[in-house]
């Protein structure tokens, strides 16, 4: 019986745990998709349609999500999290037979009514899992390396089937998140300098097998990445989307063009514009004051994250509320330099202000466990 | 089991501090972004600024309306008419080999613009128009707007072409335009970017292209806002651009249309010059052809009938064609004899029919000799031996020298294609070319207008004008531009003395109203009209001494290109000379008999501005020049009427 059910009784209950949800996180996610809508209203020319309407809906859908998962208590989601990353494993496997391909990968797999893409889901289900596997580890074991090789496998698996999709930026974000996990478990910082070691040795690798059988990205991804070591290269072709953005961005100037305003984006210069490239129009059109303005918001949510996590009374509580946090920092932070010309364009939208519904609602449900975990905090 | 507190403890503030740790690489990445922003933001805004402006805004230039061309009394020559031609919107259009066969149905459309069209299609975005038929007629484009609803995507468009209302009559002096080409682009060194517009007409030949800078005018340009795909948004701004310059030009259109119809179907030409001031009032190379067929773009087999006919009706013979003048020569070397003292007028030479020459016998045209010969009767009968005689006294640098004076050998400054130099040969141009000494035999067929001789037709006018006005007048073609008076080609005195132009004259005079001259039969009556001339029959073969024994062979009985030459000058009034006029029948035959008619036709066409009374011909004459006019009068009709139709 962990430290949490012991103290169970001191946590609120009933119609009393509204009370305990964290309101200005609310408010501030709130904040973030109204930009979003603002932006799709704009790029939409104007329009409701085709963008604003059903982002709105799956944004309110999101929110009754957030807040029934709140209200569910924090054990229980600690609980079933073996069950849930395992259903992702799953989906994922069955996404490589059964998925619909879309932008030359596979990704999506339709549930009755419901099309999902796993990979999102296995963003959660991942930090989840990891947490719960701390939280079960007596803390002396943790650099073991028996106890650091079972998470290590927990997160190769869903990487390695992301990547095969393929699907480049979700699986380093996989990555990342879960190794950001471990490390804030208190993993050995040495088994983290031997990988970024051996993640330089990979690097390496990859360049070394470009052309040969052995070949370990498929071409368009190689294209990607010279095209983002010298965009000039090919300005009309590969290096068109981050030629333009830069353009659209640095346009902006101070204070931006103006909403509705944005050449860039109303002449169709930027390519995915209500999607990944979202960012570039409201850097075009709002400028650096609206580009930091967003910034602000994202770092405020993640603020109140943290400090969440640090009051929490429990392992599983803070380390999911921090992997959460974690991988919502790697949304934005892998967006937006991939829009300013600092990563190479891998797909990533922009957290709640991308058009696109599984990111939405797999991040709002995300964050309806950290209101769980605030919520359910013995006090 | 129940955890040590201890251990609680440690493995909570380890969270912390790591927390603290990530948290912080968080924030200072976040921090990054928003450096890297302000770089991009502000920094560098400027420049992204103008890079997303280079991609918004496109130049497009509007094409200047052309400069027209008028006569001399405000006839157009060469206008710009609404053309109208069909496009297509392919994204309108939809099933666009549907729309294509239903218009097919409405108006012939030509297979092979069709299939240029399918390629532009493939090629260009779909919101681009296709031009798919051009020079449409009134008629095909009301049929296609009264079917609009069959055909979605198709629009009638309005644009301006260059028309030509006289037809064939100023092919040669003003030529045509057409599509730039891109061999005309690799000709010119940094051509006006408004010559890469699809279909800009451009001159291509004559005066169109000579002329092309001044008529061309300067492009407008227009600013449009585009979107990514290039499709135009919106129109920002336009600045106008200058039209191209109207000119007028010297000549005559009745009188140029008359002297067309005059010529007929022969393969001739024929100028007329006013002497006093240089201005050319008809310029006409027989055959000619329909320049609007080349603006329309001629078809392969009209193309190949113009340029596998024997009479050339692409050439224009008046500047371009070089002929050994001939007789029509022999005012020049008798002026060059006149000016070195070499000869008196009155001083005469014996003909018996041939001069023989270091071993060689020249022949006169007149077998059995003229007698004694002076300057007036050499010219009037054109004997041949009293030239042979003087030009072996004066030498051929003298003879050649006086050639250029009177305009002979030297490139006139006209807007016209090709215009050539001709040739007055002398020791140094043989030497030069040939690598050979100058012979005296040279002498004597060049005393003649033979041999090395070449002149053009307008050289052959220019010449006569300066002699009949002593000055050295030069051919005027433009007359204005925009209305501004260009210089004259009056010329200054030439620097011959009078009493020696006044004898050639005089010879002159005789040759055309002397009973036994030469162009006697093609005289004007009626004093201050008469005119004064000169024959001329250049042969293109030589004949060798076995058929001048056997008799030479008459022109009639020699196919077409071994012909003589038939030339003729004249100019009239002979008391005070007002136009000069050069004809030259290629393989015509004697130039006495085939052009002098000719000449003198013009000549009073020009000088009664119109058709001239019957009194102004031999009485002899009277009935057969009556049918000629009537039949001629009948052929302009009918060709400004077919022109007319053209138009349409």
């Amino acid at each position: 019986m962990s430290y949490l059910e012991y103290h169970a009784k001191s946590t609120p209950t009933g119609l009393r745990k509204i009370l305990f949800l964290n309101w200005p996180l609310v408010l501030l996610l709130s904040a973030a998709a109204g930009v979003g809508f603002l932006m799709l209203y704009s790029v939409a020319g104007g329009s409701f349609t085709p963008w604003v309407e059903p982002q709105a809906k799956r944004f309110l859908l999101g929110l009754g999500v957030m807040l029934v998962v709140a209200m569910v208590p924090i054990w229980f989601w600690r609980n079933i999290s073996v069950v849930a990353y395992l259903l992702a494993l799953v989906l994922l496997v069955a996404v490589e037979f059964f998925g619909s391909v879309g932008m030359g990968a596979q990704r999506w797999v339709d549930i009755g009514p419901i099309r999902l893409q796993p990979s999102e889901l296995m963003k959660i289900t991942l930090v989840m899992v990891l947490a719960a596997y701390y939280d079960w580890l007596p803390a002396n074991r943790t650099s073991r390396p028996l106890f650091v090789l079972l998470p290590l496998f927990l997160i190769l698996a869903p990487t390695f089937l992301v990547l095969k999709q393929p699907d480049l930026g979700t699986s380093i974000l996989l990555l990342a998140a879960g190794g950001g996990v471990m490390f804030l478990a208190g993993v050995h910082w040495a088994y983290f300098a031997a990988v970024f070691a051996a993640a330089g040795g990979l690097v390496a690798a990859v360049f070394q097998s470009r052309g040969t059988d052995w070949q370990l990205l498929k071409d368009y991804q190689y294209r990607r990445i010279d095209t983002f070591l010298d965009p000039s290269q090919d300005p009309l072709g590969a290096g068109y989307h981050i030629t333009q953005s830069k353009i659209a961005l640095g346009s902006g100037g101070w204070s931006g063009r103006g909403f509705m305003q944005g050449t860039q984006s109303r002449l169709n210069f930027l390519p995915e514009k209500q999607t990944d490239f979202i960012f570039t129009t409201l850097a075009e059109e709002f400028g650096f004051v609206g580009g930091v303005m967003l910034l602000s918001i994202y770092v405020m949510i993640i603020v109140f994250c943290v400090s969440t996590a640090i009051s929490a009374k429990d392992r599983f509580s803070s380390l999911v509320t921090l992997g959460i946090a974690l991988n919502f920092f790697l949304f934005f932070a892998v967006n937006m330099s991939m829009v300013m010309g600092l990563a190479p364009v891998v797909g990533v939208p922009l957290p709640l202000v991308s058009y696109g519904g599984s990111a939405m609602l797999v991040l709002l449900a995300a964050f309806g466990i950290v209101q769980s975990a605030n919520v359910h905090r013995p006090r | 089991m129940k955890r040590n507190q201890k251990d609680q403890d440690h493995s909570h503030r380890m969270l912390t501090r790591r927390t603290l740790v990530l948290g912080g690489l968080q924030l200072g990445f976040t921090g990054a972004l928003a450096m890297r922003m302000r770089f991009l933001q502000v920094d560098q805004a400027d420049q992204f600024r103008l890079l997303a402006e280079e991609n918004r805004i496109n130049i497009r230039l509007l094409a200047p309306s052309r400069g027209e061309i008028y006569d001399r009394n405000g006839n157009i020559i060469a206008q710009n008419s609404p053309s109208y031609r069909i496009v297509l919107v392919p994204e309108d259009a939809g099933d666009v080999e549907q729309v294509i066969a239903n218009l097919t149905r409405l108006l012939p459309l030509d297979e092979e613009d069709l299939e240029r069209a399918r390629t532009e299609m493939r090629r260009s975005r779909p919101f681009l128009p296709i031009t798919l038929a051009d020079q449409i007629s009134w008629d095909d484009i009301s049929k296609v707007a009264v079917n609009a609803p069959a055909l979605p995507g198709i629009t009638p468009e309005v644009g301006l072409s260059r028309v030509y209302p006289q037809g064939s009559d100023f092919a040669h002096v003003v030529g045509y335009v057409g599509p730039v080409s891109d061999y005309d682009l690799s000709k010119m060194e940094n051509p006006d970017p408004v010559l890469l517009t699809p279909r800009f007409q451009f001159g291509k030949v004559g005066f169109e292209s000579k002329q092309e800078e001044t008529l061309r005018g300067k492009a407008g340009i227009k600013r449009v806002e585009v979107n990514a795909a290039g499709r135009v948004m919106r129109e920002l701004d336009r600045r106008e651009g200058e039209a191209g310059a109207d000119m007028q030009l010297t000549l005559d259109a009745d009188l140029q249309s008359y002297v067309q119809a005059r010529l007929g179907t022969e393969s001739a030409a024929a100028v007329i010059i006013d002497v006093e001031n240089g201005d050319l009032r008809a310029i006409c190379s027989s055959p000619s052809f329909d320049p609007n067929l080349f603006v329309r773009g001629i078809s392969v087999a009209d193309y190949r009938a113009l340029t596998e006919d024997p009479y050339r009706p692409l050439a224009n013979k008046t500047v371009q064609g070089t002929y050994p003048p001939g007789s029509t020569f022999k005012m020049v070397t008798a002026l060059a004899g006149l000016e070195a003292g070499v000869i008196t007028p009155e001083e005469t030479t014996w003909c018996p029919g041939y001069l023989e020459v270091s071993g060689r016998r020249f022949h006169c045209w007149k077998r059995a000799g003229h007698g004694h010969v002076n300057l007036l009767d050499s010219l009037k009968s054109s004997c041949d031996v009293y030239y042979y005689d003087l030009a072996i006294k004066v030498g051929i640098d003298r003879i050649s020298e006086m050639a250029n004076r009177l305009g002979l050998g030297i490139r006139h400054d006209i807007p016209m294609s090709a215009v050539a130099a001709g040739l007055a040969p002398n020791r140094e141009w043989k030497s030069r070319t040939y690598g050979q000494d100058w012979l005296v035999g040279d002498t004597v067929n060049a005393s003649i207008g033979q041999g090395y001789m070449l002149a053009s037709p307008m050289q052959l006018a220019v010449m006569t004008a300066r002699l009949a006005s002593g000055r050295a007048v030069s051919p005027r073609l433009i007359k204005s531009i925009n209305g501004v008076e260009q210089p004259s080609g009056a010329g200054e005195p030439i620097g011959l003395n009078e009493n020696h132009l006044n004898h050639v004259r005089k010879s002159m005079y005789a040759v055309s109203n002397d009973r036994r001259g030469t162009g006697y039969r093609s005289r004007i009556i009626g004093d201050g009209m008469r005119m004064a001339g000169k024959s001329g029959t250049s042969q293109v073969r030589n004949i060798t001494a076995a058929e001048r024994a056997s008799g030479v062979i008459r022109n009639q009985d020699l196919p077409w290109e071994r012909r003589d030459h038939a030339l003729y000058v004249c100019y009239a009034p002979y008391d005070k000379p007002k136009y000069a006029v050069a004809v030259v029948v290629e393989h015509g035959g004697g130039g006495s008999s085939v052009a002098a008619p000719v000449a003198r036709d013009v000549l009073l066409q020009a000088l009664y501005g119109g058709t001239p009374p019957l009194e102004a011909y031999p009485a002899g004459d009277r009935r057969k020049i009556e049918a000629q006019q009537e039949r001629l009068e009948r052929e302009m009709r009918q060709r400004t009427e077919s022109g007319g139709s053209d138009r349409a």
